[in-house]
C-alpha cells in the first residue's frame, strides 16, 4: 500500500481566494490614496492659478470667488462658530448622560434610555436640518427678537448639531466609564466617598482617556457634517462673529456650489477641492490626535 | 480626606466625637442628590430633543389648508370625483375644457388607452385645478383654529378650509412636481432603491472579504497594520470628502464608463445612479468591515480547529463554518451601514443628483434623485407648503429606517437567542 503524500500540496483555488481578500482590503488603501490624489492634485491646480496667493488664501477675510478673492476665513470662522455651538451642548450633555448611564441608572433604566439615545444618532442629517430651520430657529427667535436673529444663523445649525452628536460623545464615553473596574469604585466607597466623589473624583479621571477622546471625535464629527450647516446656517461667506447671522462653513459652501451648475477645470471647481483639503486634514488631525490619547493616556487595569 | 486625618489625629483619646467621622456628611448627600438629578435631566434632554425632532416632522406632515378650486369638484358630479369610473371622468374632462384642448388630448394619447388614473390625474391638473393657497401646521389647526377662519375669511374669501394630510398614498406615487401638492417622491423613492441595491452589491463583497482577509489572514506586517488604521481613519473622513472623491474619480474620470456611453447606452455625463452607488459604496465599506470583523472575531476558535482537524483547508473552513457563523452578526452590521447611506445626503449633492426629475429610474446609467435630496431641496425653498411636503418626505425616509433597524434588531436578537 502507498503511503499518503503528507507533503503540502499547491492549492492554486486558495492562493486565488487569498489574492482576491487581500485585494478587498488593499482596496481601502486605494480609497486614501484617492483622496489624497484627487484633493492634492485639484488643489495644487489652484494655487497655481495665477488669481490665487497662497498668502490671502491662509490669511484673507474675504471669500469671493465672483471678483478673485480667496480668502479662506469667513469659512472657518463660521465652522469654528457652529463647531463651538455643538460642543457647547454635545459636551456637558453627553458626559452627564454617560455619567447618570454609567454610574447611576439601574440596568433596566439603562436598557431602556440607552438605545432611545441610539435612535438620534441614527437619524439622517437632512433631517436635523430640517429640524434646525423649523424649530430651533424660530425658537431662538422667540428668545432673542425677530431683528437680533436672522432666519439663517450659526447658532441654530450649532445648537442642533450638539444635540445630533451627543448620543456619540455620550455613548463614547460611558464605553470609556463602564471600562473603569469595580474595585476602583468599592475602594473609594470603602473610604466614606459618596457615589458623586466617586463618579468625579475616581471614575471620571480613571476614564480621562477615553473622554477626552469622545470629544475629539464629536468635535471632527462637527467639523465635517454638512447638511445641518447647509440647510441652517447661511448661504454666504461673511466674516463674523454674531451667531444670530448667517454664515457659510467650509461644507456649506462645497455643498451649495457644487449643487449648482459647476465647470470642470474651473477656479471655482478647483477652489473646492482645496477647501475639501483642508477640512481632511483637520478631520483626519483630530481622528488620529483621538486615538494617540487613548493609546498615550490609557490607564490599564488588570 | 486629609482634613479626617489631621482632626484624627488630634484626638487620641480612642473615641470618636460626632461629626469627625463623617466630616459634612449631610451637606455632601445632598450635593450627591443634587447632582444625580443634573445628570439624569442631561439624558432627558437627550430625550425631549428626540420627541421635538418627531413632533416637529409629524407638526409639518398634517395641518389645514385653504384650497381653491377652478372648478369646485363638487359641482361636477354628485359623489366624490376619485369615486367616479373612467367613463364618467372623460365626460367631465369633454365638458370642462375647450374643444381645442380635448382634441389635443386624444391626439397625445387617445382616451380609450389611457388608464383611469392617467384621466384621473388630467381632470385634477386641468379641471378642477386645485391649489392650496396658504397651509397651517398641526399645532396651528389644532390650538389657533378660531384664529386660522378669521384669516381666512379675510385673505382667501374664495377658498375652502379642509384638513389635509401631505402623507398619502398619492404623495408616494407621484412625480416630482413645482406645485407643492401635486408633488410626490416616486421618482426619489425609486433612485434611492435603485442606489442603495446597487450600493450593496458592491460593498457587500468587498467589505466582508477585506474583513476576512484581515481576521483570518492577515500576518503581524506592516502593511496589515497600516490597511487597519487605514480602514480605522477612512471611518472619520466627512462624508461630503467622499462625494468629492466620487466627483472627481467616478463622475470625471470614469465618466464614459459610469453614463453608460462604452455600452452604447448614452447618457450626457457621468451623473448617474451608478457613480451615486460607487461613491456611497466607498463610504459605507469601512463601516460595513469594522463590524464584520467584529463578527468573525466572535466565532469561537474551536470551530476553525474542528475543521481543520477533519483535514480542510482554510479556505473550506472559512467558507463552510466561519462565515455562517458569522453571518447573522454581518447582516446586522451590513444593514447599520445600508441605513446610513439611506439618510446620507451631501455625498449625492456633490456627485450631482439632480432636484427635478418626473421619469422613473431606467437602471445604473439613468440620472437619479433621492430622497435626502428632495427633502434637501424641498425644505431649502421659502414655501411653507414645501415644508410641508419636506416632512412628509422625512416620514417616509423614516419608516424606511425604522423598517431596516428593526430587522437588524430581530437578527440580532435571533442569533443571541442561538447563541445562549
Amino acid at each position: 500500500m502507498d503511503h499518503a503524500d503528507l507533503r503540502r500540496r499547491s492549492r492554486p483555488r486558495e492562493t486565488l481566494i487569498q489574492a482576491f481578500l487581500f485585494a478587498c482590503g488593499g482596496l481601502s488603501i486605494l480609497t486614501t490614496l484617492g483622496i489624497v490624489v484627487v484633493l492634492g492634485r485639484e488643489s495644487l491646480l489652484f494655487f497655481a492659478s495665477d488669481e490665487v496667493d497662497l498668502v490671502e488664501f491662509v490669511t484673507g477675510g474675504q471669500w469671493q470667488p465672483a471678483i478673485g478673492h480667496f480668502g479662506v476665513w469667513p469659512l472657518v470662522t463660521a465652522t469654528l462658530m457652529t463647531s463651538f455651538f455643538a460642543m457647547v451642548v454635545s459636551l456637558p450633555l453627553g458626559l452627564s448622560a454617560a455619567i447618570f448611564l454609567s454610574e447611576y441608572a439601574s440596568t433596566r433604566a439603562r436598557s431602556v434610555l440607552k438605545p432611545i439615545l441610539e435612535i438620534l444618532a441614527g437619524v439622517p442629517t437632512v433631517v436635523y436640518g430640517y429640524f434646525a430651520l423649523t424649530l430651533m430657529t424660530p425658537l431662538l427667535r422667540l428668545i432673542f427678537g425677530r431683528d437680533a436673529v436672522q432666519i439663517y444663523n450659526t447658532a441654530s445649525a450649532g445648537l442642533v448639531m450638539g444635540i445630533m452628536i451627543l448620543p456619540l460623545v455620550s455613548s463614547m464615553s460611558e464605553d470609556a466609564l463602564s471600562a473603569v473596574p469595580r474595585s476602583l469604585r468599592e475602594a473609594s466607597y470603602s473610604l466614606g466617598a459618596t457615589k458623586l466623589e466617586t463618579a468625579l473624583k475616581i471614575v471620571v479621571p480613571a476614564a480621562i482617556s477615553g473622554i477626552i477622546a469622545a470629544f475629539i471625535v464629536g468635535m471632527s464629527r462637527a467639523v465635517g457634517e454638512t447638511m445641518i450647516v447647509a440647510i441652517a446656517a447661511g448661504a454666504g461667506p461673511e466674516l463674523t462673529l454674531n451667531p444670530f447671522v448667517g454664515a457659510e462653513t467650509i461644507t456649506g459652501h462645497i455643498a451649495r456650489i457644487s449643487g449648482g451648475d459647476l465647470s470642470y477645470n474651473s477656479l471655482d471647481y478647483n477652489s473646492l477641492f482645496a477647501l475639501g483639503l483642508v477640512l481632511f486634514l483637520v478631520t483626519l488631525a483630530l481622528n488620529m490626535i483621538s486615538r494617540r490619547v487613548v493609546a498615550r493616556f490609557r490607564e490599564v487595569y488588570e | 480626606m486629609s482634613s479626617i486625618l489631621r482632626s484624627e489625629a488630634n484626638n487620641s483619646t480612642g473615641e470618636l466625637p460626632k461629626g469627625i467621622f463623617m466630616p459634612n456628611s449631610a451637606k455632601r448627600h445632598r450635593l450627591g442628590k443634587l447632582w444625580r438629578v443634573v445628570f439624569l435631566s442631561a439624558t432627558v434632554v437627550g430625550l425631549i430633543a428626540l420627541l421635538a425632532l418627531l413632533t416637529d416632522v409629524l407638526n409639518g406632515s398634517w395641518g389645514l389648508v385653504a384650497v381653491q378650486y377652478r372648478i369646485d369638484p363638487a359641482t361636477l358630479a354628485d359623489r366624490p370625483l376619485s369615486e367616479l369610473p373612467k367613463e364618467e371622468l372623460v365626460a367631465i374632462v369633454e365638458a370642462n375644457v375647450s374643444k381645442g384642448l380635448f382634441r389635443r388630448f386624444e391626439r397625445e394619447k387617445p382616451f380609450e388607452v389611457r388608464s383611469r388614473e392617467e384621466v384621473y390625474a388630467l381632470v385634477e391638473e386641468r379641471v378642477t385645478q386645485e391649489e392650496v393657497a396658504h397651509s397651517w401646521p398641526l399645532s396651528e389647526a389644532l390650538f389657533h383654529r378660531e384664529e386660522i377662519e378669521r384669516q381666512m375669511a379675510a385673505d382667501f374669501p374664495d377658498a375652502k378650509l379642509e384638513f389635509k394630510s401631505w402623507i398619502s398614498g398619492a404623495f408616494l406615487t407621484r412625480t416630482m412636481s413645482s406645485t407643492p401638492a401635486l408633488a410626490g417622491v416616486r421618482t426619489a423613492g425609486l433612485g434611492s432603491l435603485w442606489m442603495i441595491a446597487l450600493t450593496i452589491v458592491f460593498a457587500f463583497p468587498v467589505g466582508v472579504g477585506a474583513a476576512v482577509y484581515l481576521e483570518e489572514y492577515a500576518g503581524r506586517t506592516w502593511l496589515n497594520r497600516l490597511i487597519q488604521t487605514n480602514i480605522d481613519n477612512l471611518a472619520g473622513v466627512p462624508s461630503i470628502i467622499y462625494g468629492m472623491l466620487g466627483l472627481a474619480i467616478f463622475v470625471r474620470a470614469l465618466g464614459p464608463l459610469t453614463s453608460g456611453a462604452v455600452f452604447g447606452v448614452s447618457e450626457s455625463n457621468g451623473r448617474t445612479i451608478l457613480s451615486a452607488s460607487l461613491t456611497m459604496a466607498l463610504l459605507i465599506l469601512p463601516l460595513i468591515i469594522i463590524n464584520a470583523q467584529e463578527a468573525i472575531r466572535a466565532v469561537p476558535d474551536s470551530l476553525r480547529q474542528a475543521s481543520y482537524g477533519l483535514g480542510a483547508t482554510k479556505w473550506q473552513t472559512i467558507w463552510g463554518h466561519v462565515l455562517p457563523s458569522a453571518l447573522p452578526g454581518i447582516l446586522t452590521g451590513t444593514i447599520l451601514a445600508i441605513s446610513r447611506a439611506i439618510g446620507e445626503t451631501a455625498p449625492l449633492i456633490v456627485v450631482g443628483a439632480s432636484t427635478y426629475i418626473t421619469v422613473d429610474p431606467q437602471g445604473p446609467f439613468s440620472k437619479f434623485t433621492a430622497l435626502p435630496i428632495q427633502i434637501y431641496n424641498w425644505t431649502s425653498r421659502p414655501q411653507d407648503q414645501f415644508r410641508n411636503i419636506a416632512a412628509a418626505a422625512i416620514l417616509v425616509l423614516l419608516a424606511l429606517l425604522l423598517t431596516l433597524n428593526a430587522t437588524a434588531v430581530l437578527l440580532r436578537n435571533r442569533v443571541s437567542r442561538r447563541m445562549g
